[in-house]
């Protein structure tokens, strides 16, 4: 598939990654939208109240005091039986990350859209992923978007993976602040009666608040064997949602031509080398991988879409036929380094033959990743398949930037702390 | 949702029968359960609950439930938020046709002092400045009962807890008027050990759409170390004493429902409770009980 999947001029607009995923809200006819505003997420709940206010949209929309609030409300009502969205970015997610834990222990379907941003402290608008990544172990499922028109079309497939019967999880729909957030990029917004055919409406016999069948929801267990047994549940159902997912996908492919798997491989078929990202900064690799190929490196990109559950077959698959990986984490697990590493090393163990992994830590609060930095990934990756042994794990820094904030420290009239021998 | 409701006028139209099923893990003699099993009769089997974390946390212990209707349990800071989700999804699920009107139900907020005056007073004040058609119990036992009796912000003043041996330094926060200055259609304050009074009040709340309120004091034998027996006991004095005054607010005014003519002393409350025995033994605190006399005193002086 290529990043920009040939479209029908007719239904194509120009949206922001916001606007696209109103719209997803929108072509999903959802009942309920609790908000709450953050930047760079704000715009979707606009786009949405403005909708609703003019009554293009069905839909309620109650502005909550706290995103703690919202994600609580929007668990209730899911539970009601309403289709919901929300909304949220950064500090918002970490505000209701307990109560993240909780839906997906409700096992509520309703989708999340989360405008990555980087976490305090220091204060930042800009994007990377260490706040998706911290609900990474929630139980929400987790869709990574790369261009406008996945956030879309991610959203009504979100829907469909959320509210099937094997699966009741709810999910959460990722996108980067600014890069995607902010750019208006060519989105074909599918006709409505596409998109009852391929999501059918909320089955209401599911919800589990109603008069006529009243129920006890989340309630207390007594002793490690009953909370293990609700636990492996969510366990169980987010590894039967890959499969839902692949269904899900096709059956859109189907309808619109636009066919999103699990993993996005892009020019992997004959790929000696591969990077390995997602989110927005993976479009930079698919550049770079185009550059790097017309200097005659077999160099591809081995793109997640799904985070949880994680596409371990689909990794396997495509990893196990190159040498070397250049893993490039747009998050940073302290003590640790790129979260991603991690989670694709743990993938690939029990291969017989294993490519090389080098892990880059980059592209922090929106900081970028050029090309040539690129580049040089996949030559050290080289390097280091070709004398057998992966370089430390980097954290990408220019020498320019380093004088840059010694400029600003002096401005700061701070002392120079000692440096640090890397 | 409002509904006529007719307020029963004296103990023989309280029902004989509980909606709530015995049998269930609070503490004997709790006042928290006495006050629930009033209010849920009231208010008909036709609600949900949504709860916070707290005592009542174990009502609905898996599988059990001695509520034959929906419970839904969130967290400590949020149960008003999961009111506000329900409501909101009830009324939005009707307006479009997709429920019958017969699946409504009452959205009732369960809480304990510690959640209502703490982290969950933002997820409340919400609820109230929408004006979310919704009921809430606190059930004020005046101390983070479910973990031992920690003080809250709710602990009253000189009350031994497990975090204040030698009688907390502050006092109990007016969470009346702090709900009051948002101006909701109903709030009230309960008490178990006048369950007329309860019935009365919920009946009343029944008629008036939007954020309808109450604090029930629920006598803790536990927490405030009495007798099991003494529960009922106990919460007549406090009303007796002026302690706990019974009250409504509606349409801007403060009325109160139950005014004690000849007001007992505190002491007869005070000292009938471990938690303020080191104001009795192994000397009177003189200067200690006189304050809390006459804080009461000064606020029965403007109680309209």
């Amino acid at each position: 598939m290529s990043l920009h999947a040939s479209v029908n001029p007719r239904h194509t607009r120009l949206l922001t990654g916001n606007k696209a995923a109103a719209w997803g809200a929108r072509l999903a006819d959802v009942d309920y939208i609790p908000a709450f505003p953050i930047t760079p997420q704000t715009e979707i709940i606009e786009t949405l109240s403005a909708w609703t206010d003019a009554g293009e949209m069905p839909a309620r929309l109650t502005m909550l005091e706290s995103e703690h609030s919202m994600i609580t409300a929007a668990g209730t009502a899911a539970a009601a039986g309403a289709r919901t969205f929300t909304a949220t970015s950064s500090q918002g997610l970490l505000y209701g990350l307990e109560m993240l834990y909780a839906l997906a222990g409700w096992r509520v379907p309703l989708v999340l859209v989360n405008v990555s941003r980087g976490l305090s402290a220091p204060v930042t608008l800009e994007p990377d992923h260490n706040d998706v990544l911290a609900a990474r172990d929630s139980g929400f499922l987790q869709i990574h978007c790369s261009t406008c028109q996945e956030v879309l079309d991610s959203v009504l497939i979100a829907y469909r993976l959320s509210e099937d019967r094997r699966v009741r999880l709810p999910v959460i729909v990722n996108l980067d602040g600014f890069y995607l957030s902010f750019t208006r990029e060519p989105v074909t917004v599918p006709e409505p009666e596409m998109v009852r055919r391929f999501l059918p409406t909320f089955d209401l016999e599911a919800a589990h608040l109603r008069a006529s069948d009243p129920q006890s929801l989340a309630v207390s267990v007594l002793g490690g064997s009953s909370y293990s047994y609700f636990r492996y549940e969510v366990q169980l159902a987010a590894n039967r949602a890959l499969d839902v997912f692949e269904e899900a996908a096709s059956d859109f492919a189907v309808e619109t031509g636009r066919f999103h798997e699990p993993v996005h491989a892009y020019r992997m078929e004959d790929a000696e080398y591969a990077f390995f990202m997602m989110g927005s900064f993976a479009t930079k690799a698919m550049h770079a991988v185009n550059r790097l190929r017309e200097d005659g490196l077999k160099v591809g990109l081995i793109r997640p879409r799904l985070i949880r559950p994680l596409p371990k077959a689909h990794l396997r698959r495509l990893a196990a036929r190159v040498k070397g990986i250049a893993v490039v984490d747009q998050n940073l697990s302290p003590g640790l380094g790129g979260v991603l590493y991690s989670e694709l090393a743990g993938a690939l163990y029990d291969l017989p033959t294993r490519p090389m992994l080098v892990s880059y830590v980059g592209g922090l609060g929106g900081r970028d990743i050029k090309e040539g930095e690129l580049a040089r990934m996949i030559d050290e990756v080289k390097l280091a398949v070709d004398d057998g042994h992966p370089p430390p794990p980097r954290l990408l820094y220019s020498e320019e930037e380093l004088r840059g904030i010694r400029k600003l420290q002096t401005i700061a009239n701070r002392p120079r702390p000692p440096e640090v021998k890397a | 949702m409002t509904a006529t409701v007719i307020e029963p006028r004296s103990m023989k139209d309280l029902p004989a029968e509980h909606l709530l099923a015995p049998g269930t893990a609070m503490c004997a003699g709790c006042g928290g359960l006495e006050v629930v099993k009033q209010v849920y009769d009231a208010l008909g089997e036709n609600v949900v609950f949504v709860n916070a974390a707290g005592c009542m946390t174990l009502l609905s212990i898996y599988p059990f439930t001695p509520f034959r209707s929906s419970w839904i349990f969130t967290a400590m800071a949020c149960a008003p938020a999961g009111a506000q989700g329900v409501r909101d999804a009830l009324d939005v699920l009707i307006a479009r046709k997709k429920l019958p009107e017969s699946e409504d139900l009452k959205v009732v907020v369960l809480t304990g002092d510690g959640s209502a005056n703490g982290m969950g007073l933002s997820a409340t004040s919400g609820c109230m400045d929408r004006k979310l058609d919704f009921y809430y119990l606190c059930y004020d036992n005046e101390g983070y009962g479910n973990t031992g009796q920690q003080s809250s912000m709710s602990t009253p003043h000189g009350a031994r807890t497990s975090t204040s041996k030698g009688g907390y330094p502050g006092y109990k926060k007016d969470l009346f008027s702090v709900w009051a200055a948002h101006e909701p259609a109903y709030l009230a304050t309960l008490i178990g050990s006048e369950p007329l009074d309860v019935a009365k009040k919920v009946a009343r709340a029944q008629q008036v759409k939007g954020p309808k309120m109450f604090i029930a004091l629920a006598p803790c034998p536990t927490g405030w170390s009495y007798e099991a027996q003494d529960t009922v006991e106990l919460g007549r004095l406090a009303v007796k004493t002026g302690v706990w005054p019974l009250k409504e607010y509606v349409d801007g005014e403060v009325r109160h429902t139950k005014k004690p003519k000849q007001r007992a002393p505190v002491d007869e409350y005070l000292r009938r409770q471990g938690r303020f025995s080191h104001l009795f033994r192994p000397r009177r605190d003189e200067a200690a009980l006189a304050e809390i006399q006459a804080n009461v005193d000064a606020y029965w002086a403007d109680a309209p």
